[in-house]
């Protein structure tokens, strides 16, 4: 545990954080446009969909760190609960707002590919319902936090409710292989996939690249919240000298 | 036991609880959480009459034909276990074609068949260009 608590302590992780932001930041913003041009202009349409079938380019790396962006906060939140290390408390509210634009992104992409090629932009089935649901929830989390530190709370409420809404990630993940969904089922799974190859190989340049995205992101926001904190605490002592 | 010990197990609990509820909510809406009834689900349990539903599955092969008003279609739905034949009015999305996925919105006759008021195509997990599709095309043709 004891590398563990290194990393936990603010000012190592601010010395790794200012540096690594920059470097997360452009190789993602890099590995985004070369993932972009390519599924743009390097791979065959679709058979059946002709060219929408480009938006899962984007989809999918939405939809991942949509998840990906909750997973976060469980695992956060429960380091949080049970070491206590302010600076988990931190990453979950950091990875709340750029989670929940990854759920949101996800769900508008999703709309536009589902008009032409299911004919609706909107179905309450089992996958769309799910993901909509962990949209709200993010919006809750991230109101329950920001209502936790105005009270003054320590922050335990919302690393509760962080826990409790990782209920729906093994909803979201098998409702197409549980229900009768509109959706289809998993294209990509561990070993194979069934989106052919001359088609895929954009999708892991752009997964690569949103997720060092967001990663930057998180670190930014992680790094403003510490500033802030340590602005407030200087503020308190300035005011009682 | 030291108490972040206990915080541990507790976490563990929590986690394990928030498992166990995912799956009993994903068991549990099973039957009501489906999107659209199969034929064989229609054949099992019997004609949901009187209501709006979705009928989901394969267009059969062969099955679409055009109706002399033109705008109206008939085809049938089949799921491999059982068949319902479908009749619409309206437009079709454009991947609605023969063995591919479609749902269609409407309600059940009491003869069996359906009246589908709207149709959604029904994409599956394969993606693949025109040119690998034209030859797993072909070679089922040649096979057969």
């Amino acid at each position: 545990m004891a590398s563990l608590h290194a990393f936990a302590n603010p000012a190592r992780f601010l010395k790794i954080a200012r540096p690594l932001t920059g470097w997360l930041f452009w190789t993602g913003a890099a590995l985004i446009a070369f993932g972009c041009w390519a599924g743009l202009t390097q791979t065959p349409p679709d058979y059946l969909q002709g060219d929408s079938v480009r938006i899962l380019y984007i989809h999918v790396p939405t939809a991942w760190l949509g998840m990906g962006g909750w997973s976060g906060i469980a695992l956060s939140s429960i380091a949080y609960l049970v070491w206590r290390h302010p600076l988990a408390n931190v990453a979950a509210r950091a990875i709340a707002v750029p989670g929940a634009m990854f759920a949101a992104l996800c769900l508008m992409t999703g709309s536009i590919w589902g008009r032409p090629t299911w004919g609706t932009w909107w179905q309450w089935d089992g996958r769309l319902t799910s993901m909509l649901l962990l949209f709200f929830v993010y919006l809750g989390y991230i109101g329950l936090a920001r209502a936790d530190r105005e009270q003054g709370g320590d922050g335990r409420i919302p690393a509760l409710f962080g826990v409790a809404g990782s209920v729906l990630l093994p909803i979201i993940r098998y409702s197409v292989v549980w229900w009768n969904t509109l959706h289809q089922g998993e294209s990509i799974g561990l070993a194979s996939s069934t989106i052919d190859g001359s088609m895929l190989w954009p999708l892991g340049f752009t997964l690569a690249g949103f997720s060092l995205f967001f990663a930057a992101v998180v670190l930014m926001r992680m790094r403003d919240m510490l500033a802030r904190a340590r602005n407030e605490a200087r503020l308190r002592r300035m005011a009682r000298a | 036991m030291t108490a972040k010990n206990q915080r541990l197990v507790l976490a563990g609990l929590a986690v394990l609880a928030v498992v166990g509820a995912a799956l009993l909510a994903l068991s549990a809406l099973k039957d009501q959480a489906a999107f659209f009834y199969a034929p064989g689900d229609v054949e099992k349990s019997g004609l949901p009459l009187g209501r709006e539903v979705r009928l989901g599955g394969m267009v059969a092969a062969n099955s679409i034909a055009r109706q002399p008003d033109g705008v109206s279609i008939r085809f049938r739905v089949t799921d491999g276990r059982a068949t319902v034949p479908v009749a619409f009015t309206g437009i079709a999305p454009d991947l609605f074609r023969e063995r591919s996925g479609v749902v269609a919105e409407g309600h059940f006759n009491p003869d069996g068949s359906f009246t589908a008021t709207n149709l959604l195509a029904k994409h599956d997990e394969k993606y693949m260009p025109p040119e690998v599709a034209g030859a797993m095309h072909e070679t089922k043709t040649l096979e057969r």
